[in-house]
């Protein structure tokens, strides 16, 4: 990395830094919302992973040896994304409405330019009258070098004792 | 039996649910039988009370005084090893008043204490509280009513562990029938064992327990429901349709007896044992080739590839799948309500195996069968889609399961023969229901 980009990089203490990642996180937020999955995909840096480890593990479990809901690296991520968009996606077709609540946001470090940020999630899925509501914390790791930032890491914590809702088919 | 057919009428007894005509190839299930309390209820006294049901793997308990607590068959239970390595399934209530004894999902212990009057137990079940004279009669140490209740019967085939509730049941290995040939070609897959990784997955659908059962073994589904799967799998290079030197498609459905069956098959797909794709790179196929000549070293040709390269989706009467596909599921699901089960699946794999190989075998799970993966929340979707159907009933009242019953010889793997399988079976349990 090249010491410009990361001069640009906010520091840790910079007063409005919170709300910045807020907006970025809305956004996100928002993305996922109106079902705008290509757009949300563009927030992810290239090598990105997404993970939603089981319920119950610790925060930091490895999918190596864990088995995990969801343990995508950029590859498979992108064929989520391509997935969902398919009619024959049958689980998200026709689609469910979604709505993602995010609060909690805190930025507890920033590495070479990387910020480590950590949020509380309400995500509720709605389909043929059952609504489905998964709830636990999104941690991030965001690369604040470039513009727009990106996401390299995002890691969905489940904070239910069991995954009621019985499918993980939108990104919570 | 025939004016059924032609003009069918909702049944009204469980027996008449189920309605197989050879002459004419037709064999239809009343959609009640997915719909109704009551049914429900004559299905714990037939089926769940009187079955060998799944408990746990041996692995899941794999040091002494290790224990974990499940729900099996509309009870609580613990599975557990004590201090000598024996192992036990005890009824998850206090002899006392009743309290469940254990309440972490797993763990390790010396003893059990109830926590609401502080009765303790041994890890063998014994009560082992030692209380001041005056407050209970020497009858009640010596009797055993103080001890927890074992459940009735506790059995295991090659570190599969079972319970039944009815004392009377027949033998495990004898219920377990053809079945066992198709457990050991899963056991057989390392010198090792057999191990579960982590904790495994539990999840409700919204449906019928019975459509599950008829889901996990049907491969007629496979590419209208998971057409999605497959193109991941050929834009990764994980799709590879010949099967190498063996061709087992002919093997097609075998009907194992008491209800069991399964489909075997040419795996498309990569399996960890051992039969390796191109997405997992070069690096790792000497590492599955070594497997897969140590399986043709150990079992011949015949059977070492059988166990390298096919795949088999079994289903064991009533509610036990071991799909041993592009990695090995176990996966149990009771009712709730006719219209609601709650789903465990665990991850089977060899014990000591490759980290990579590991790492392959937990994304091949993940990106098929998990509630997150590519395919299993379509199945679910199908599943609560007929259940919702189901709503018509009285209007349209049957499936039909009737696909392949002309044919002569063997069934393909994609005719309904398993599915027939399972209903005669539980035609026949429900005959007995109270």
């Amino acid at each position: 990395m090249n010491d410009a980009r990361l001069a640009a990089a906010p520091s840790l203490d910079d007063p409005g830094l919170r709300a910045r990642m807020e907006d970025f996180l809305y956004l996100e937020a928002d993305l996922l919302d109106d079902w705008r999955i290509e757009e949300w995909f563009a927030m992810f840096a290239e090598g990105a992973t997404y993970e939603v480890p089981p319920t119950g593990d610790a925060d930091e479990t490895d999918p190596a040896t864990s088995l995990f809901y969801i343990a995508d690296d950029y590859v498979r991520l992108r064929e989520r994304i391509e997935r969902l968009k398919k009619k024959e996606a049958h689980s998200e077709f026709p689609r469910s409405r979604q709505r993602h609540m995010i609060s909690n946001v805190r930025i507890t470090g920033m590495e070479a330019g990387v910020a480590e940020v950590s949020c509380n999630f309400v995500t509720w899925r709605a389909k043929r009258g059952v609504v489905d509501t998964y709830y636990g914390k999104h941690r991030y790791r965001i690369d604040c070098t470039i513009r727009p930032w990106k996401i390299k890491a995002k890691r969905s914590i489940l904070d239910m004792d069991m995954l009621y809702p019985g499918k993980l088919t939108i990104i919570i | 039996m025939d004016t059924a057919l032609v003009n069918p009428e909702i049944p009204s007894g469980d027996v008449d649910m189920v309605v197989e005509d050879r002459e004419r190839h037709l064999f239809r299930v009343a959609r009640r039988a997915f719909t109704e309390q009551s049914v429900l209820e004559r299905e714990h006294d037939a089926i769940f009370d009187r079955c060998w049901l799944y408990l746990g793997h041996g692995s899941e308990i794999a040091g002494n005084c290790d224990f974990i607590t499940r729900a099996v068959g509309g009870r609580e239970l613990i599975f557990n090893r004590d201090r000598g390595g024996a192992v036990h399934a005890f009824l998850n209530t206090c002899p006392h008043r009743g309290a469940m004894v254990v309440r972490e999902r797993k763990g390790n212990a010396l003893s059990f204490r109830c926590f609401y009057h502080g009765w303790s137990f041994n890890v063998n079940g014994r009560f082992a509280s030692r209380f001041e004279e005056g407050n209970y009669g020497k009858e009640h140490y010596g009797g055993g009513c103080a001890d927890l209740a074992q459940v009735p019967r506790l059995e295991s085939y090659r570190d599969f562990w079972f319970v039944n509730f009815d004392r009377n049941a027949m033998p495990l290995t004898d219920y377990l029938a053809g079945a066992r040939e198709y457990i050991d070609l899963v056991a057989d897959q390392s010198e090792a064992g057999m191990e579960v990784v982590g904790s495994g997955q539990q999840y409700r659908i919204n449906a019928n327990w019975k459509l599950l059962a008829e889901n996990s073994i049907d491969a007629f589904h496979g590419f209208p429901v998971h057409s999605t799967y497959f193109d991941y799998l050929k834009n990764i290079g994980s799709l590879r349709m010949n099967s190498g030197n063996n061709d087992f498609t002919a093997r097609g459905i075998t009907d194992l007896g008491n209800g069991h069956a399964v489909i075997e098959y040419a795996s498309p797909w990569g399996r960890p044992i051992a039969r390796w794709v191109p997405s997992w790179g070069e690096e790792k196929r000497e590492l599955v080739e070594r497997l897969r000549q140590n399986l043709v070293q150990r079992f011949g040709e015949e059977r070492g590839l059988r166990i390298a390269e096919t795949s088999r989706n079994m289903l064991i009467f009533p509610n036990l799948v071991i799909n041993d596909i592009m990695a090995i599921t176990i996966r149990t699901f009771y009712p709730e309500a006719p219209d609601r089960m709650t789903v465990s699946a665990w991850a089977l794999a060899a014990r000591g195996e490759d980290s990579e190989l590991r790492k392959l075998r937990l994304f091949n799970f993940l990106e098929f069968l998990g509630p997150g993966g590519f395919a299993t929340p379509d199945d679910q979707e199908a599943l609560e889609n007929c259940q919702r159907g189901y709503r018509n009933r009285r209007e349209v009242a049957w499936n039909d399961i009737s696909k392949g019953m002309p044919r002569v010889g063997k069934p393909m793997n994609d005719d309904e023969e398993q599915m027939r399988c399972f209903w005669r079976q539980w035609r026949q349990r429900m005959a007995g229901a109270r």
